[in-house]
């Protein structure tokens, strides 16, 4: 055991902080903060900054070279991370693609689905978004009933070339394993960055007959492709955070089905297992709010000393539980770095770091008192209020924190199904 | 960054657990509750044949000569299994302070104490003048003692033991009536405090490991148990007001391990952040302790509630280790002062 950072990997943490000083959008320079994720033009500068990122390597530090990244190690990755929160840098507008479409990819792609899809993802030119709930198909995921069908009329080409240098050829590794087209039809919803990405990954049922868990498929859709149609929907901060997504005939070219046909629930949990924290979600949000949670407090404490001291045990606990998560991830990804892998004890982070993030929000906001619901001069939630807004949906997307407590108990304590 | 234990330190963990599978049964900590002193001296002879109860002694004196890191898993493993003996008292807290007590007085307690601690022909007990009893003290053969900020050093012929009623029969406490002497004196003044913190925050990984293991034992039993009882045609253990209950706790658990593991590290490498480390630990092992041992009884439900079940062993442990050398709530005001006390980045 031991637990300091290598001196290779504290020159690669002074390396990332001098980029991100110099770089990250700031008020001093005139550069920020950008406008809000969840607006047109703010959606379009946290692209520009994905693409900032991308040019001096830094967007996706962990993935192969060939991809745009830097083949840098898993904490690496955890000290880009550290530091990128650190330096206040903007939310990533290319996280659903990065975070979980992408380890998704790297297990289930073809070489030539990883070469079309990974750099352009790295760059920002292409955001993805998520469409697996249904308006009928929440925590049960395998209701899901939009369907999709091979197209009768043939085709090899599929859609206006969406396939890239692919299109229809396909049968290499675990795709499609045919030519041809498929058309969707159905209904996605709770899209986050749905009503402005580029493309969607999404499961549809492709052999209604099958047993539910079985028939479904894996793909990957242009947003733009003709039938598509994205109705946004204000989330708790009024702002279009996620959409409803229309499935109108889609044709769709067999090369964008992701792993193989029928085998889509597989491939989704190995995304859902991504989006829980299999691939150690950062710590670095929950322990840069921990230590700005003590700040506060200091501050309140001057100001308001009675308040604050009748929060005094839940900032502690706040911030000892962020600690936790980290050395939590340092353990877990020990592990993982020598060959080992990650199976339930997914659910167990998700439902740590969500309600550990919902618990120093709602201290602070404590802290603040009659200040917590003020809006900005802007109209916008400030920080506090908006990470709070944030931490609320975390016990519910990436499966409830109910689903997930079902799996710690089935899986990891072994206790019978339902 | 290398976060794990090596093949050695897991290896000396699962010949412990062996070990306390053949003697450390439930029957033979119900042995203790009714024993002179709470533990076995048998069983702490052949603790100490196996290297454990002297595993923070150097090898001169017939010890291991490890560390903490070492230390923490068999720590753990006395908590999953129910040991009564007072390792953390001894390995963790009294053997370090022999090893760097000053002077004369260090050498000659080095000399007396260190060979029969890892043959396990003695045993340690530690008190501060703030705790109401000693704990462990009729067992122990060298009592270390705190009185107006100096740090003593008091072997059993030199004082009384008054046992106190307690509640845990593996683990008894006693008021210990003595004299301080310059005969007994170790360390006084400043250097005291710096003793006597160091006492405090190994006290606070060593016990928060022990409630690990504890919490861990709490949480297997209550997922049998829910296993086997069938109501309403099923295994309780399908319904999900239960799963989510065992969940719960299953996941304070998991998350309070490596902090304890971590505050193992920075003890052993004096780390300057030490105490802040030790005192998360406590914080978060005293808190799952008390989660598990709250889930296992409500999902035991009444046959929990009985003395002929074993879960009260294991349960009334994890509150008297939750409380000792400071509970959740007072670590957690450590924390937030300690924290306080750097300037702002």
């Amino acid at each position: 055991m031991d637990l300091r950072f290598t001196s290779e990997q504290e020159r690669f943490r002074a390396e990332v902080r001098s980029w991100l000083e110099a770089n990250v959008p700031s008020p001093s320079r005139g550069t920020g903060p950008l406008p809000s994720l969840d607006t047109a033009a703010g959606f379009e500068a946290h692209r520009e900054w994905e693409r900032t990122m991308f040019d001096a390597r830094w967007s996706v530090v962990s993935w192969p070279e060939e991809y745009g990244g830097r083949g840098a190690g898993l904490f690496e990755w955890l000290i880009f991370e550290e530091e990128y929160y650190r330096a206040g840098a903007p939310t990533r507008v290319g996280q659903n693609g990065i975070f979980l479409l992408a380890p998704t990819l790297f297990e289930f792609g073809s070489p030539e689905q990883k070469a079309r899809y990974l750099p352009a993802m790295a760059s920002g030119e292409e955001i993805w978004c998520q469409g697996w709930s249904e308006p009928d198909a929440g925590s049960d995921l395998a209701a899901i009933r939009s369907r999709a069908e091979r197209s009768t009329a043939g085709g090899t080409g599929g859609t206006g070339g969406t396939g890239g240098g692919t299109g229809g050829t396909g049968g290499t590794g675990g795709t499609g394993g045919t030519g041809g087209t498929w058309v969707l039809n159905g209904q996605k919803t709770w899209c986050s960055r749905g009503a402005f990405a580029d493309w969607i990954f999404g499961l549809f049922r492709s052999d209604p007959e099958a047993e539910r868990h079985r028939g479904l498929t894996y793909f990957l859709v242009k947003m733009d492709s003709p039938g598509v149609t994205v109705r946004p929907i204000a989330q708790l901060d009024g702002e279009t955070g996620f959409a409803e997504v229309f499935f109108e005939d889609v044709e769709v070219p067999a090369a964008q089905v992701l792993g193989a046909v029928g085998e889509g629930w597989k491939v989704a949990m190995a995304t859902a297992g991504s989006e829980r924290g299999l691939s150690l979600r950062s710590p670095a949000r929950y322990t840069e709010a921990a230590a700005r949670l003590v700040e506060l407090y200091r501050r309140r404490a001057a100001t308001e000393p009675a308040g604050a001291a009748r929060r005094a045990d839940a900032v502690a606990r706040a911030v000892i539980d962020a600690e936790a998560y980290r050395l939590h991830t340092y353990w877990t990804a020990t592990r993982v770095a020598r060959g080992g892998g990650v199976g339930p004890e997914a659910s167990m982070n998700k439902l740590f770091w969500s309600e550990t993030d919902l618990a120093i929000h709602t201290t602070a906001l404590e802290l603040l008192g009659d200040e917590a619901e003020m809006l900005g001069d802007d109209g916008r939630p400030p920080p506090w209020l908006d990470g709070f807004l944030f931490a609320l949906a975390g016990p519910i997307y990436a499966g409830t924190n109910e689903i997930q407590r079902n799996v710690v108990a089935e899986r990891v304590l072994g206790l019978p199904r339902s | 960054m290398h976060f794990a234990f090596d093949e050695q330190q897991l290896e000396f963990r699962a010949q412990l657990r062996a070990f306390a599978e053949k003697e450390c049964t439930p029957a033979a900590i119900r042995g203790a509750w009714t024993s002179p002193v709470g533990w076995s001296r048998p069983r702490w002879v052949a603790l100490a044949e196996m290297g454990v109860v002297g595993l923070t002694v150097p090898e001169e004196h017939g010890g291991m000569g490890l560390g903490l890191v070492d230390l923490v898993l068999l720590l753990e493993e006395a908590g999953r299994s129910g040991l009564p003996e007072p390792l953390v008292e001894t390995a963790a807290l009294g053997v370090p302070v022999l090893l760097d007590a000053p002077g004369k007085q260090g050498e000659a307690l080095r000399a007396r104490w260190l060979a029969p601690v890892a043959d396990g022909g003695a045993a340690i007990a530690v008190g501060m003048s703030s705790m109401p009893a000693v704990p462990g003290a009729e067992g122990a053969d060298l009592l270390l003692l705190e009185r107006d900020g100096d740090l003593h050093a008091v072997p059993a012929a030199a004082v009384t033991i008054t046992p106190r009623p307690v509640l845990v029969g593996s683990r008894r406490v006693a008021q210990v009536g003595w004299e301080p002497s310059p005969a007994t004196l170790v360390v006084s003044g400043f250097e005291a405090a710096g003793v006597l913190a160091g006492i405090e925050d190994r006290a606070a990984m060593g016990v928060g490991a022990v409630l690990v293991g504890v919490a861990d034992r709490l949480i297997t039993m209550a997922a049998h148990y829910a296993q086997e009882r069938k109501q309403f045609g099923k295994a309780i253990g399908s319904f999900q007001a239960v799963k989510h209950h065992l969940a719960d706790a299953l996941v304070r658990v998991e998350f309070a391990r490596p902090v304890v593991y971590r505050a193992a590290w920075s003890l052993s490498e004096g780390d300057p952040e030490a105490r802040l480390h030790a005192s998360m630990a406590k914080a978060m092992a005293s808190e799952a302790a008390t989660v598990a041992a709250r889930t296992a009884l409500q999902v035991h439900g009444a046959i929990g509630y009985t003395w002929e079940h074993d879960l009260h062993l294991w349960m009334k442990r994890a509150w008297a280790l939750a409380a000792s050398w400071g509970d959740a709530a007072a670590h957690r005001a450590r924390v937030l002062e300690l924290l306080l006390a750097h300037p702002p980045a």
